[in-house]
């Protein structure tokens, strides 16, 4: 069943049918190298070098560097930039949410994903038939990006990195307050969370503020650039700090945002006593928290959550879903069970940093 | 609830004991009465209910959830109660409504959006459905009509407000408790899904803990015990005496701790008293010690225990069997309870004892941990009390007598018992600490015949030396026999927890033998403590150094005949197992020295192992 490209007929082919005969699959196609749009020359978050990327976030599972053109929004650009230095691609263009772009024979339009900042879903649409390519993608309010938009489509890929019922993320504020009252309570040991640089860590640190926690925070040196670069455009953050230098006993009490990879490395040796906590949506289940020794684990997560994907799918309209990276089965059986055609995309490459994350490219998301 | 399913989350994350404490101390300081004291109970296993099955459990959430994604989820996450506490969805009788009507969990406008936009756009069918859920959900609608009320009037306030909103109150611990006392089995599953309904995914999880009465998250009794008395600066053994005196919700205990109320008298006939231990003695300590002034005995390797016989009221006698630490432990040991038929309080050493002879700890270990005490078990490992003190005689308090004096009165009481189950600890004769070293190192050819296998070493307790709560300066010495001791090769090496989480602390060891590929290493055991914090960072320092693969959180150390770390260990006893790869297990291993100087070729073998094991039981 997996990969079978034939199968996907039925809404579609009816409604779009008679204005034209194209497939979605003549528009988009999973190849090795990433997603493929044919009929107009480029490839969605490609993995692997080529001619035309367009790209829907920064997280570097997605933006990869040695494509000859890049489009993408201007936050991505410079989280690429940043990342990859001045020379990632040969050329690149900036679009806006919002804005269309003709393609060959297609039509390109950037929408917010909600995500992380910049992140964005790609509306493709040729004729009358609209695939959304979402990338990733939350539901959830964020302080640091602008608010994830329901794109009406005939064909919408959905990610499925938290695709089983389990996965309810819940209120983050509420999450950040078990963090403070952590604080309040062992007010003589340094609290540590792990966080991905790109994204959660400086959604963790407004979600603080918002809960009107002003003290400092602390920043591991990995995560200094990207949290610069969120408050170069705009999104306020309070007093930070770098822990370098700081002496052990002047981290008491205080909360210091580390990739998670550092949480449990020698670098924690500077902390007195510290408690270890890891905003991630995987720690929605004990067993996987538990196995990383994390010691407060915070529900916060910069995807969707079972709720939020079927959801999301419901609203979109789409009597044709595309799931990738993650739990793809349960998704594809909710979206059947509801008489949607669905099949998993067998995209490689994506999703899998949680465990193979290193700080020097932690930024990689869950 | 809900702070309590906090509390429970909290504690079965948190690795070190005093933060432990700290975490429930201020529980127990944040959260009024009646709730703090279920809590307590639920944390010292005060609490019994009649549990709720996880087959009940299992039928609940497959009524309410498409069976392939529970079959998914289940999967991913391994533990019934939480995949039931994440999967449930509120209000749901039919999962196809439940998951298209879900409450958003956060405000979210793009979602708000998504639902008129999907009514608008969704066929026929599904906008019934969608209209079904957009209307205010009623998550107890159908189930008001012919309700039992078995909460009484604070049931019914929630049944009235979850009327009117989404959300109804959750239950406090309290009522979660009282209702389950009285509920029917019949009513059970309705009333559970009602409160699943109204609590969050935590308190979900902790709510079906607490009804399967399957908690596990590493609190002992004494550690709740403990932070209670945290809070009002009490000696936690003063809860400890008091306890078999008190019930939930220990209104009264918590009065006395704020200052609020006057101590609470413990009327219990069989009450336990804090027990006295003894130092651990050094080379050195002998020089300022006359032998004189000493009394010696052998040191056996069984639990300590405390048997108290008193009478209630009505003049029946009652028997209690505590642990050292006051946990009441009667239920496993019900073939003691005849013979504690004189009311006095001995402290001893439970053993097993066949024909007369004492076995070792390993045969008593099958005794410990049970859940249910079958004749057979009782049979096949008769348990033994062997006296070693005793500290009250019917009415009398003898603890502030010397201990010559005790032992007087023990030797009487022993004698007046006349239970082939209780006998008395002998003592060692002894006038130099030379001949008392010799004793020590032979206990068999020094009056302990053919039970010394059971023997730990010798305890040296001063004459005059009265019995005292906690571990009194210079009062009782323990001196044990020397650990058996191998060297072994270090061959994994996985990170610690809390404070030594970025440490790699916890050691599996292995010795040589003779495979199928020629000599191998096969691990023997696993040890996580034993070294100086110095000793830590070298062996940390060795294993990043020195790693030649990683599974997940363990690394692979390189452990070739050449190549290696060899590691001292001491482990006070070995025994059969089937379930390690080597045969054996070893009892209280840990890292006595690092050998540096020793290549790993030069390890010790199974087979010493094996010889060791067979001197064991040969004896």
């Amino acid at each position: 069943m997996r990969g079978s490209s034939l199968r996907m007929t039925g809404k579609i082919r009816r409604k779009a049918s008679y204005i034209s005969w194209m497939r979605p699959q003549d528009i988009l196609i999973p190849l090795p190298a990433g997603l493929c749009c044919k009929p107009g020359g480029f490839h969605i978050d490609p993995v692997r070098p080529v001619e035309r990327a367009v790209i829907t976030h920064g997280h570097s599972d997605h933006a990869r560097p040695g494509h000859g053109a890049v489009l993408a929004t201007q936050e991505t650009l410079d989280m690429m930039r940043l990342r990859y230095g001045d020379n990632f691609a040969r050329t690149t263009q900036a679009i806006r949410y919002g804005e269309e772009i003709q393609l060959g024979d297609v039509t390109i339009k950037f929408h917010p994903a909600g995500h992380v900042l910049g992140s964005a879903q790609i509306a493709v649409s040729c004729k009358d038939l609209c695939i959304v390519a979402s990338g990733d993608y939350k539901d959830a309010i964020d302080p640091t990006c602008t608010p994830f938009e329901v794109v009406p489509c005939d064909v919408f890929i959905t990610e499925a990195t938290f695709g089983l019922p389990v996965f309810r993320h819940g209120n983050a504020a509420d999450e950040v307050k078990k963090l403070l009252a952590s604080v309040a309570l062992f007010p003589e040991r340094a609290h540590l969370v792990g966080a991905y640089s790109l994204g959660k860590a400086q959604r963790v640190i407004a979600l603080l503020r918002e809960q009107g926690y002003d003290a400092p925070v602390y920043l591991h040196g990995a995560m200094e650039a990207i949290t610069r670069y969120y408050e170069s455009r705009g999104v306020a953050l309070g007093e930070l700090r770098l822990v370098r230098g700081m002496k052990k006993a002047d981290l008491a009490g205080t909360i210091t945002l580390a990739p998670p990879q550092a949480t449990s490395d020698i670098w924690t040796r500077r902390f007195p006593d510290p408690v270890t906590a890891f905003a991630s949506g995987w720690m929605r289940v004990r067993a996987r928290a538990r196995q990383r020794g994390v010691e407060l684990p915070l529900v916060i997560s910069d995807h969707a959550d079972w709720d939020g994907l079927t959801a999301t799918i419901e609203a979109t309209g789409a009597g044709e879903v595309w799931v990738t990276h993650g739990q793809e089965d349960a998704l594809v059986h909710w979206c059947k069970a509801r008489g949607l055609a669905a099949r998993p995309l067998d995209l490689v490459g994506y999703g899998d940093e949680e465990e193979h994350e290193v700080i020097a490219a932690d930024e990689a998301e869950a | 609830m809900n702070r309590f399913a906090e509390l429970l989350d909290r504690l079965a994350y948190e690795p070190g004991r005093n933060n432990k404490l700290r975490l429930i101390t201020a529980y127990f300081r944040d959260t009024p009465d009646p709730d703090r004291g279920y809590a307590l109970a639920a944390l010292t296993g005060a609490l019994s209910f009649k549990h709720a099955k996880p087959g009940l459990i299992r039928d609940m959430i497959m009524d309410r959830t498409d069976p392939v994604l529970f079959g998914l989820s289940y999967d991913y996450v391994g533990d019934l109660s939480e995949t039931v506490a994440l999967m449930w969805s509120k209000g749901g009788g039919d999962y196809c409504e439940s998951l298209l009507g879900h409450p958003s969990p956060q405000p979210s406008t793009a979602r708000g959006e998504g639902a008129q936009l999907s009514a608008a756009l969704s066929s026929p069918d599904k906008s019934k459905a969608t209209g079904k859920t957009l209307s205010v959900p009623s998550p107890l609608g159908g189930e008001s009509q012919g309700e039992g009320h078995p909460a009484g009037s604070a049931s019914d306030d929630r049944l009235r407000t979850s009327n009117l909103h989404n959300n109804p109150p959750p239950p406090t611990l309290s009522e979660v408790v009282t209702t389950l006392r009285t509920l029917g089995k019949t009513d059970l599953p309705k009333q559970l899904a009602r409160w699943l309904d109204e609590l969050d995914e935590t308190g979900r999880w902790a709510l079906l803990k607490l009804v399967t009465g399957a908690m596990r998250i590493g609190i002992s009794a004494r550690l709740a015990k403990t932070a209670a008395a945290a809070l009002g600066n009490k000696d936690p053994h003063e809860i400890e005496l008091m306890w078999p005196g008190l019930a939930p919700p220990y209104l009264e205990l918590f009065a006395w701790l704020e200052g609020r109320g006057d101590k609470p008298v413990n009327r219990d006939p069989a009450p336990f008293r804090p027990v006295m231990l003894a130092h651990a003695i050094e080379d050195a300590d002998f020089a300022t010690l006359d032998p004189a002034d000493f009394i010696a005995e052998w040191k056996w390797d069984g639990i300590r225990v405390q048997a108290v016989a008193g009478r209630d009221e009505r003049g029946h006698m009652q028997a209690r069997l505590y642990s050292r630490t006051g946990e009441d432990i009667t239920k496993s040991f019900p073939d003691l309870v005849p013979s504690l038929h004189l009311p006095g309080a001995i402290d001893g050493e439970l053993l097993v004892l066949r024909e007369g002879r004492v076995q070792t700890f390993n045969v008593l270990q099958q005794r410990l941990n049970r859940k249910v005490v079958s004749p057979k078990l009782m049979k096949d490992f008769p348990i033994h009390l062997r006296a070693y003190d005793l500290l009250g005689d019917d009415e009398n308090d003898l603890r502030e007598l010397p201990f010559v004096e005790r032992r007087a009165h023990l030797e009487a009481f022993v004698k007046k018992l006349r239970d082939p189950r209780i006998d008395l600890s002998p003592t060692i004769a002894f006038d130099s600490w030379d001949v008392l070293m010799a004793a020590r190192a032979n206990p068999a050819n020094a009056g302990a015949g053919e039970d010394a296998d059971a023997v730990e070493g010798v305890m040296l307790k001063r004459r005059d030396a009265p019995y005292l709560p906690g571990r009194p300066k210079g009062q009782w010495w323990k001196w044990k026999r020397d650990p058996h001791i191998i060297d072994a090769v270090l061959m994994y090496a996985q990170r610690g927890h809390g404070k030594r989480s970025s440490y790699y602390s916890d050691y599996t060891f292995g010795v040589w033998t003779s495979g199928e590929d020629g000599e191998q290493l096969v691990p023997v055991g696993k040890a996580y403590f034993g070294f100086t914090d110095e000793e830590l960072l070298q062996i940390d320092r060795f294993v990043r150094r020195n790693t030649t693969e990683k599974f997940g959180p363990v690394r692979h150390v390189v452990h070739e005949p050449d190549q290696g770390l060899v590691l001292e260990v001491a482990f006070e006893g070995l025994a059969r197992s089937p379930r390690h790869k080597s045969g054996v297990a070893m009892r209280f291993p840990r890292i006595s020295r690092l050998r540096w100087d020793k290549p790993p070729r030069e390890a010790d073998r199974l087979e010493t192992l094996e010889r060791m094991l067979k001197d064991v039981t040969a004896n």
